[in-house]
Order: structure tokens, then C-alpha cells, then sequence
């Protein structure tokens, strides 16, 4: 496309790179530093005359698993995840598809209601499920925590299925009942398989807004803390590689799933916040 | 979802005006709010968090998205890169960022090595207030500037190239194409960014509560305190409820201020 490389233009290249390399590193460095953080042998940690600790162990993060005993919690925090998917998409997942199939009455109304919930401040509703919970029988509970969550994450996951569900044509779930399929056959044999990509992104984004919710997750559960409650109570107290070792496994399984979801999840942004 | 969110709603009017003690129908615990200065604190930290953070993240978010524009040889990875921090929580970012500043931490450590300074500098402890807001407006800025890049981003890629390449025909310079073309047209993602992050920095709690505890008192905080500490759900839900309503307001009021614009008419 470009023949001739003009002086202005190397110019704003040269400028482009360093401005990307700067955002880069902005993102990137505090990443890195907390891993070396993490797996620092304290010792060369309190030293302020070592540039950067070069001797590794991974005794932090076992301490602060085994030792703390931060494997429950970190195991909490992924029951929560997993009941808050599951039941998020257990609703979510028809009232997206009827959103995308069907013609009802009041749609837009509820169009716009889902849409205006999703900004919803999720602290006001922490406070009444501890009193309802009490009434009901699920005081500290990890389902109660995910139905909490389930509340939060909804309208994100009702707002994603049915754009996801939009973009597959009816014309081919018609085919498929055209050859004998009933309805339900037509959905789980066709649409559901070729929504499947964008249903994982949307999996790994209730994941990650559950894995990392804290407020809710303090107030709700006392004794079977959540991964980021128990940092929030204990971090105050504990040593700072513990508290780096806990950063560290915070980050971690988020940035696993992006890297192999990143695609996908930025359309599920995308689509989260149209 | 009316289970879900609607009878939470009216469970914390409900709670809000309920006397605590005596069960009764009441203003008390609005009252008792008023009359303890770490609620005002609290509305004023807020509110100072949100004043300074939030203009921060729009500039920059804007600046990245224009450069980002500018398609490049490795601009999707530095898109992706830019976005990581959407995934990671206020407490591990907190944690991030107090791994940076703290006194053992990376910044001290340089600055002392290279001899700029003879002992630590501190961010963190009551006596140094004015360093914590500003470790919490880093860490801010670091954690939740991606979600306003999203939207601007998006809103940036629909401008159709036909308007900037017939502002090119005329002889428009870059300020006069950013002020009549781009400004107008990203107004409505422009306003959705600034209504989510709004919302979210009323809500603001993980990394305050990380970073300084409750020397920096904020609207969550107290919630958090009153519900944890003082087992006091009552005026725990005053506190959400004026979160709700100040939620609401400014969201009214920014619908009401930026209305968008249209080139053509």
C-alpha cells in the first residue's frame, strides 16, 4: 500500500511504537512484578539494596495455601463460579432465546429493563439477601452466595445469549424442522452447537465477574469465605509475600481464560456494554 | 429477575426505615447517619475518588483508542494487553499496586538504589492520607480504565471513513477533525462509558479497603462496616439505599446532559 516512506511518516511510526510500547509496559510490568513478588524468597524481598529479588520459591503460595489453608476458599470461590454459570444459564440462556425467536408482548419494556439492571449497584442488594437468607435458611452458604452473584450476572448473560442466538438465522433451526426435528430437537442439534464458542466466552465472563465479586461475597459468607473475602479480612494482618502469593493466585485462572477466550470475549464485551 | 432484584429492593427501603431497636417505622437510622462524620467522609471521599479518577481514565482511554486506531503491525496484541485488567479483581489489583508502593516495594526500591532518595517513601498508614487516595487513583486508573476504552473504542470504529477522509478533502487539521467529527460522533458511547464507570466508582470498595482501610472512608466501606462490624443491617441499608439513589440521580443526570449530536440531520 505505501510505496514511499515519507520522513513525517516514519516519524509518527517511531511515535505509534514507543506510545504502544509505553502502554504496554503500563500493563504488563505491575503484572510481572507481583509473580516475582509471589515466588520471592523473603528474605531477598526485605532487601531494599536487591534491585529485584532474583532468588525463587514457591513456599509463599504453599504457605498461604496449606499452611492458611487458602485452598478452601480458593475451592469456595470456584463452587460459587460454577453454581453462579449454572444457574445464570439455566435463565438466562431461554429467556435470551426467546428474546432472539420470539415476538411477545412488552419485549421492548423488558429489552430496556434487562438492559438498565445490568447497571444496577449490585451492593444494594448484598445487605437484604443477608436478612432473606436468615428467614430461609441460607445464611453462609455458597449456593446463597451464587444466587447473589446469579443476580448480578444475569442481565449480562440474558443481553449475551440473545445477541449470540440472533446471529444464527432461524432459516437454518426451519430446515432442520422442515426434516423432521421438533422444536427442542432443532435447537440442542443445531443453533446450540454453533453458539457454542460464544456461549463459552459467555461462561468465562460470569466466571470472572463471580471469581472476582468481593462486597457480596464478605457480607454474605462469614465462616465459608470466597477467595477475594478472605483476602479482604486477612490481607490486613498477613505478611507481604502472603499478600503477594494471594494477588498472584487471584490473577491467575482469570488470565488463563482470556488468553484462550480473548477473541470471544471481546465481542461478549462488546456486546455487554452496546 | 423480580425475585431476584426487585424483592431485594424493597427488602432495603424496608430495612432503611426500620428502627433497629424497636422495629418501629422510622427516619432514625437516616438521622444517626447524618450525625456521624464519617458518613459525610465517606460521601466526600467518594465523590472526591470518583472527581479524580474518572476524568483520568476518559482522557486516556480516548488516547489509546485513537492511537489503537491507527491500525499497526501488533496493535491487536496491544489491544489485548490493554484489556487484561478487565479480568482481574479491585482486591488483586489493590494487591498489585501495594506490591509496587509499599515500602519494600518496586518504586522505593529503585529510587533507592539509583541514591534519588535516602529512606522509603510512604503510601500507605493514616498519617499519609493524601499518598493513599493517591495509590488508590493509580490503581484505579490502572484497573478500570480498559472498560471505558471498550466503549469508546467500539464507538470510535463506527465513525464511517467516508467523514474523515471528505475532512481530509477540505484541508481539516487533526484538532479540527477531532472537535467536529470524532468528538460529536463517539458522544453516546461517551456517555454510556462515563454512566458505567460513574456507577461502578459509587460503588467503589476492593481497593479502598485494601489499600487504606477505613482511612479513606467511602460509601461501600461504611456499608460493609456497619453490616460486618457493628451487625447493624439497618443502617447498613440506609447506606446502600443512598448509594442506590445517588446511582440513579446521576444517571438521570447525565442522560440529561450529553445528548447526542447528529452530523446529519
Amino acid at each position: 500500500m505505501y510505496v514511499k516512506m515519507y520522513k513525517g511518516e516514519a516519524l509518527k511510526m517511531i511515535l505509534t511504537y514507543a506510545l504502544a510500547s509505553i502502554i504496554v509496559a503500563w500493563i504488563l510490568v505491575p503484572l510481572g512484578l507481583i509473580f516475582i513478588s509471589a515466588f520471592a524468597v523473603p528474605k531477598e524481598y526485605y532487601n531494599i539494596r536487591k534491585l529485584i529479588p532474583l532468588a525463587f520459591t514457591t513456599e509463599n503460595v504453599y504457605t498461604l495455601l496449606f499452611v492458611l489453608k487458602a485452598w478452601k476458599s480458593t475451592l469456595n470461590s470456584l463452587i460459587v463460579a460454577g453454581l453462579t454459570i449454572a444457574i445464570s444459564f439455566a435463565l438466562g440462556l431461554p429467556t435470551g432465546y426467546s428474546l432472539a425467536r420470539f415476538m411477545f408482548k412488552g419485549k421492548d419494556t423488558f429489552k430496556l429493563l434487562i438492559i438498565g439492571l445490568r447497571m444496577f449497584p449490585v451492593i444494594v442488594l448484598a445487605i437484604p439477601f443477608t436478612v432473606i437468607y436468615l428467614k430461609i435458611g441460607l445464611a453462609d452458604t455458597l449456593i446463597g452466595v451464587a444466587l447473589a452473584h446469579t443476580a448480578m450476572s444475569l442481565p449480562f448473560v440474558v443481553l449475551i445469549t440473545s445477541s449470540l442466538f440472533s446471529g444464527i438465522p432461524v432459516d437454518y433451526e426451519e430446515a432442520g424442522m422442515v426434516f423432521g426435528l421438533s422444536r427442542f430437537e432443532a435447537f440442542f442439534r443445531i443453533t446450540l452447537p454453533l453458539a457454542l464458542p460464544g456461549l463459552a466466552a459467555a461462561a468465562i465472563f460470569v466466571f470472572i465477574m463471580s471469581w472476582n465479586e468481593v462486597f457480596i461475597a464478605s457480607v454474605l459468607v462469614l465462616v465459608n469465605r470466597t477467595l477475594p473475602a478472605d483476602i479482604l479480612v486477612s490481607a490486613l494482618n498477613a505478611p507481604d509475600p502472603l499478600k503477594f502469593a494471594a494477588g498472584f493466585i487471584m490473577v491467575l485462572p482469570a488470565m488463563i481464560f482470556v488468553f484462550f477466550a480473548r477473541k470471544y470475549l471481546i465481542q461478549v464485551w462488546g456486546i455487554t456494554i452496546r | 429477575m423480580g425475585v431476584f432484584i426487585g424483592y431485594p429492593i424493597l427488602e432495603t427501603i424496608r430495612l432503611a426505615f426500620t428502627h433497629p431497636y424497636t422495629g418501629e417505622i422510622s427516619l432514625y437510622n437516616f438521622q444517626r447517619l447524618s450525625r456521624d462524620f464519617h458518613f459525610w467522609n465517606a460521601l466526600k471521599y467518594t465523590f472526591l475518588l470518583a472527581g479524580i479518577v474518572i476524568p483520568i481514565q476518559v482522557t486516556l482511554a480516548l488516547g489509546v483508542s485513537l492511537l489503537l486506531l491507527r491500525r499497526f503491525k501488533g496493535s491487536n496484541m496491544v489491544l489485548y494487553i490493554f484489556l487484561i485488567p478487565l479480568t482481574i479483581s479491585d482486591v488483586a489489583a489493590a494487591l498489585i499496586w501495594y506490591n509496587i508502593l509499599t515500602g519494600n516495594g518496586y518504586l522505593n526500591r529503585i529510587l533507592i538504589n539509583l541514591g534519588l532518595l535516602k529512606s522509603p517513601l510512604h503510601f500507605f498508614g493514616y498519617q499519609y492520607r493524601s499518598m493513599e487516595i493517591l495509590a488508590i487513583v493509580i490503581t484505579e486508573v490502572w484497573r478500570a480504565t480498559a472498560i471505558v476504552f471498550v466503549i469508546i473504542f467500539a464507538g470510535l470504529q463506527m465513525i464511517g471513513k467516508e467523514y474523515l477522509e471528505a475532512a481530509d478533502v477540505f484541508g481539516a487539521s487533526t484538532y479540527q477533525k477531532f472537535r467536529y467529527i470524532i468528538l460529536p460522533m463517539i458522544k453516546p458511547s461517551l456517555q454510556t462509558a462515563l454512566i458505567i464507570r460513574t456507577l461502578f466508582a459509587m460503588q467503589i470498595f476492593g481497593v479502598v479497603w485494601i489499600l487504606a482501610g477505613r482511612d479513606i472512608p467511602i460509601l461501600a466501606g461504611e456499608t460493609y462496616y456497619w453490616q460486618i462490624e457493628l451487625k447493624n443491617p439497618n443502617v447498613a441499608a440506609a447506606y446502600s439505599l443512598i448509594i442506590a439513589c445517588i446511582s440513579i440521580f446521576l444517571g438521570f443526570l447525565y442522560i440529561k446532559l450529553l445528548k447526542p449530536e447528529y452530523l446529519e440531520r
